[in-house]
């Protein structure tokens, strides 16, 4: 009995890790013509989970595993979010895989171990279940961008990301182990209270600091660390570059906070310092960058190196107001990027990706509902109300302007003023320009009614955020706040 | 209340609805449908404005028709509108002009018709929010959503140079509306948590802070006016866009930036105000004199009205910041007559337009001959657009005139040369086009004008001659409103 309960605030994961080993097995003995029902049982885990996950919330805070694991509302909040974002994106990329023959069960397994680190990312209390937890997720996406074995680019794209992300691995993990020999502590709140109590040695402290921040920071895909995000965005398939591009950013908000804000909460002066440079960075860099990109995916890549920024300037402007609109806006950024992909791989055929700008003109005439609800996407990430983006940019500013740092505010918005020009760039496509091609879209009912859903979402999201905002607020003073 | 809904939000919500209903007709198969609806939802979304006319209180300005729901209970943003004497008249002239556009675009769009309609009525709704919104995240969310489908307008339906003209004006606006954001932010965190403009208002600041906020305030509301130098995107926007959204831009959408000038600048932050308004009644100058002669070397009448806009606009800020209730009075009502004067004006272009597909002066010549009831309403127009006492182009210039004079002579001096440059530019072009001889074949063929067409022109003559020799209707509604504004204006709120 002690043990149940002691695993409880795991039971979520420990069901998606016995899961994903049975279908791994079940899918041997299924045929190609019966890969769906391998499809339907991923999707039946993902919603297992997500009612595990309610049902083991309690009100407060659950420790298990010698307080290595967590279970708070933050974590179930992003969780159920994630299982959201993997489900949609299953759905979103069912055709285009069949299409490209790569509907197979490694896929459909790599997803789910895919999700159990991000799980594990959102619920660690500890410096190496966090690690555990990014490696798990990273492993299982390297192996999926490799996946199209006949594809010279994207061989290339796993190759960089293996690489870059086992150096970005090294990082953490050597700012990690100067962080434990400082503070004697792997566990976040010891290695708070370490710092706090003044006898660790600063400046031991503030050189592993810098290294786990560059590990983060190359996680993310922040500015100077942001090399590999385009090669990857743009080699991968679109379904795993949506993958990649969607749920892990709520995972790796999960991460980046509980480091820096349970873990290192001490030295905030130090690593907001360091944010704000990135930030800055990021949001220029990958906004000029983006206007120059005639690959849709490359221009996203670019776009979400960006949005990292501005999401970064939430986490540096700190209490609920800043970690609460850091939240929001990765959960806002999560559906508007499912969106986007999404509109790539639904106008995608077989031998064609629709990744290019011009694949885009005239949509509005080949496709009015598509190019309304891509329209609404693009609209909300340039953060235009009355969509969802506008609410996502505005709490964030909220807080930096509340933070005291003003012009900070004014670089933001100025920086995202450019970035609002690509944006614009698509809507030019599809309703200015003729269309190039003539071939009609043929869409599954069931990835148009996701797009609808996932479009209007965005819409109605933008009309009513007050829910949202809240939930994110209450869950981050909850989780990060109360310790 | 009308039928137990509340007045605002059914003048809001109404033509947007029926603008979804519009592009539920979808292609152009469809199109008589459209047009049916949409001019029954514009029709309709202009009664529906009436009661907040005849119920008005003119003796109090205090805001009426107040609807206060709560929206985002996070950020303690409301659903808040009203109205009072300042706004009403903007949200009249609004639902106004969306028949007019409807039935100017009747014919001559073919293409995506519903398209069309939808978005002259969705953005009715909307700029009828930025003039009744009391919360300024309302107000903002109201304000951008507006740049969304007038970039459509004049993207998908405008000239050859179209994307262009789009492109700049969207993100002119936006680089405006964005500053603007981070100071309601601000002010947000100052006030104690309330976005209320009417909070904003109590609200003490330094002077340092003051003048910052009246520079983004400045970007986001010169830009729309368009005060000199953030015009150019106008003649621009307004070359490429097709008729009708020339008409909105020019008679609403220009407005929206001088009300926001009253609501938020000058309320908000009085003692910056206060002390750059010898720069804003400088450029404010500059745009009537200046611009008045760049109108008159135009060769293409579009851009000949635009800058004439830019130029009565002038007029306007100039009577803002000369701080009395001549002025002040005046340029609201030069806002409304150049609403009227300005459509008008489109819409007489767009008629010639649509017969000749050319916008050059050069082309026309003895139009008169072809079409004498055009040449006559165009004459009109002309007229009151160069401020002819008996139009209503005149009541609002010479108020505004006669506002300067107290403050200082030579402001009035050089606004009242507009009197000659605005009549100098109108008429030479109302010269050039309709009288001598006939200039070509093309005008040789032309055919005056419809049924429809007179419709449209004879309403606005009505109004334009109504205004100008009885204004008092107008006057008095803003009356108490514009004084209490001026009060206000003229307390510091520095803190002590």
């Amino acid at each position: 009995m002690d043990l149940m309960t002691n695993l409880m605030p795991a039971g979520a994961e420990i069901f998606m890790l016995a899961m994903a080993c049975v279908i791994l097995i079940a899918d041997l003995l299924i045929r190609q013509s019966g890969r769906q029902v391998t499809y339907m049982l991923v999707q039946l885990t993902l919603l297992g989970c997500s009612m595990i996950t309610v049902g083991t919330h309690e009100h407060g805070i659950s420790y298990a595993f010698n307080n290595m694991y967590v279970d708070d509302l933050m974590s179930d909040v992003l969780k159920l979010l994630t299982y959201l974002a993997v489900s949609m994106m299953l759905v979103y990329s069912r055709q285009y895989l069949i299409i490209r023959g790569l509907f197979s069960g490694e896929f459909m397994v790599l997803a789910l171990f895919a999700t159990l680190g991000m799980m594990v990312m959102i619920s660690a209390n500890h410096f190496l279940t966090l690690y555990l937890g990014l490696e798990v997720l990273s492993l299982s996406l390297y192996a999926m961008v490799a996946l199209q074995r006949d594809s010279a680019v994207a061989t290339e794209a796993a190759m960089k990301y293996f690489i870059l992300g086992a150096l970005a691995s090294g990082l953490l993990l050597y700012g990690m182990s100067m962080l434990y020999g400082a503070t004697g502590s792997l566990e976040l709140g010891d290695v708070a209270i370490a710092i706090q109590s003044g006898n660790a040695d600063k400046n031991l402290l503030v050189f592993g600091l810098v290294f786990v921040v560059s590990g983060l920071a190359f996680k993310l895909g922040v500015v100077p660390f942001h090399m590999w995000v385009p090669d990857v965005y743009h080699g991968a398939p679109t379904a795993m570059t949506m993958l990649i591009g969607s749920a892990p950013k709520l995972a790796a908000f999960a991460f980046v906070s509980r480091i820096l804000v349970e873990g290192l909460q001490p030295l905030v002066q130090h690593w907001s310092g360091m944010l704000i440079i990135l930030a800055v960075a990021s949001m220029a860099i990958g906004n000029i960058t983006a206007i120059a990109q005639n690959n849709l995916k490359r221009m996203f890549a670019y776009s979400t190196i960006a949005h990292m920024g501005f999401l970064l300037l939430g986490l540096l402007s700190g209490g609920i107001e800043g970690y609460g609109s850091a939240m929001f806006y990765a959960v806002v950024y999560v559906l508007m990027s499912l969106g986007a992909f999404g509109m790539i791989m639904l106008l995608s055929r077989e031998g064609f990706e629709a990744d290019t700008l011009n694949d885009f003109k005239g949509l509005s005439q080949r496709s009015p509902w598509l190019a309304f609800l891509m329209l609404l996407l693009m609209f909300s990430m340039a953060g235009v109300p009355p969509t969802v983006g506008f609410y996502a940019k505005f709490s964030v500013l909220n807080a930096v302007v509340q933070a005291g740092h003003i012009w900070l505010a004014v670089v933001a918005v100025l920086l995202s003023l450019i970035g609002a020009f690509y944006y614009l760039r698509i809507v030019k496509l599809m309703y200015f320009d003729a269309p190039e091609s003539h071939t009609p879209i043929v869409v599954g009912s069931d990835t148009a009614l996701l797009m609808s859903v996932n479009g209007l979402g965005v819409l109605l999201l933008g009309l009513l955020p007050g829910t949202l905002m809240s939930v994110c607020a209450v869950s981050v003073q909850q989780s990060l706040l109360l310790h | 209340m009308i039928f137990g809904l509340p007045v605002i939000s059914v003048a809001i919500w109404l033509p947007i609805v029926f603008g979804i209903l519009v592009l539920a007709t979808g292609d152009d198969k469809n199109a008589p449908l459209a047009r049916i609806l949409a001019l029954a939802g514009s029709v309709l979304g202009f009664l529906v404005t009436i009661p907040l006319y005849t119920g008005f209180v003119s003796d109090t300005s205090e805001m009426q028709f107040v609807e206060l729901h709560d929206w985002i209970a996070r950020f303690n943003i409301h659903y808040h509108l009203g109205v009072d004497g300042i706004s009403v008249l903007f949200i009249l002239l609004t639902a106004f002009f969306t028949p007019l556009v409807v039935l100017a675009g009747w014919q001559v769009i073919e293409k995506r018709v519903a398209q069309y309609m939808a978005s002259f009525l969705i953005m009715s709704g909307i700029m009828i929010g930025v003039f009744a919104a009391l919360d300024s995240i309302l107000f903002y969310v109201f304000w951008e959503a507006m740049l969304i489908p007038m970039f459509l307008i004049i993207g998908v339906w405008g000239g050859q140079n179209r994307v262009y003209a789009a492109v700049k004006f969207f993100l002119y606006t936006l680089l405006g509306s964005l500053l603007m954001l981070v100071a309601l932010i601000y002010l947000y965190n100052q006030s104690g948590g309330s976005f209320e403009i009417l909070d904003f208002h109590k609200v003490e600041l330094p002077m340092a802070a003051q003048i910052l906020i009246f520079i983004a305030f400045f970007f986001a509301f010169a830009v729309k006016v368009p005060m000199f130098p953030v015009h150019t995107w106008l003649p621009d926007a307004h070359v490429e866009a097709p008729t009708g959204g020339s008409v909105i831009l020019a008679a609403i959408m220009l407005k929206v930036g001088a009300y926001g000038f009253l609501r938020f600048s000058m309320p908000i932050v009085p003692d910056a105000s206060h002390k750059l308004a010898g720069v804003m009644i400088a450029l404010s100058l500059i745009a009537v004199v200046y611009i008045g002669l760049v109108a008159l070397m135009q060769t293409d009448m579009k851009k000949l009205v635009a800058y004439s806009s830019i130029s009565h606009m002038g007029f306007v800020t100039l009577g803002f910041f000369i701080f009395n209730a001549y002025g002040m009075e005046g340029a609201l009502l030069q806002m409304i007559s150049h609403g009227f004067v300005s459509g008008a004006l489109f819409l007489c272009i767009g008629v010639l337009y649509d017969r000749m597909h050319s916008r050059n002066i050069a082309d026309y010549g003895g139009v008169a001959n072809t079409m004498p009831v055009f040449a006559a309403f165009f004459m009109l127009f002309a007229m009151a657009n160069s401020g002819l006492p008996g139009t209503s182009g005149f009541v609002g210039e010479f108020m505004v005139i006669l506002g300067a004079v107290k403050t200082n002579f030579w402001y009035a001096f050089a606004a009242a040369t507009t009197l000659i440059f605005g009549a100098a530019y109108t008429l030479w072009m109302y010269k050039r086009v309709i009288f001598g001889a006939v200039a070509n074949s093309h005008v040789a063929a032309l055919t005056d004008l419809t049924l429809r067409e007179k419709a449209i022109f004879a309403i606005l003559a009505v109004t334009v001659l109504g205004m100008g020799l009885y204004p008092l209707p107008f006057s008095e509604i803003m009356h108490v409103s514009v004084n209490d504004l001026l009060v206000h204006v003229a307390r510091s709120k520095l803190p002590l």
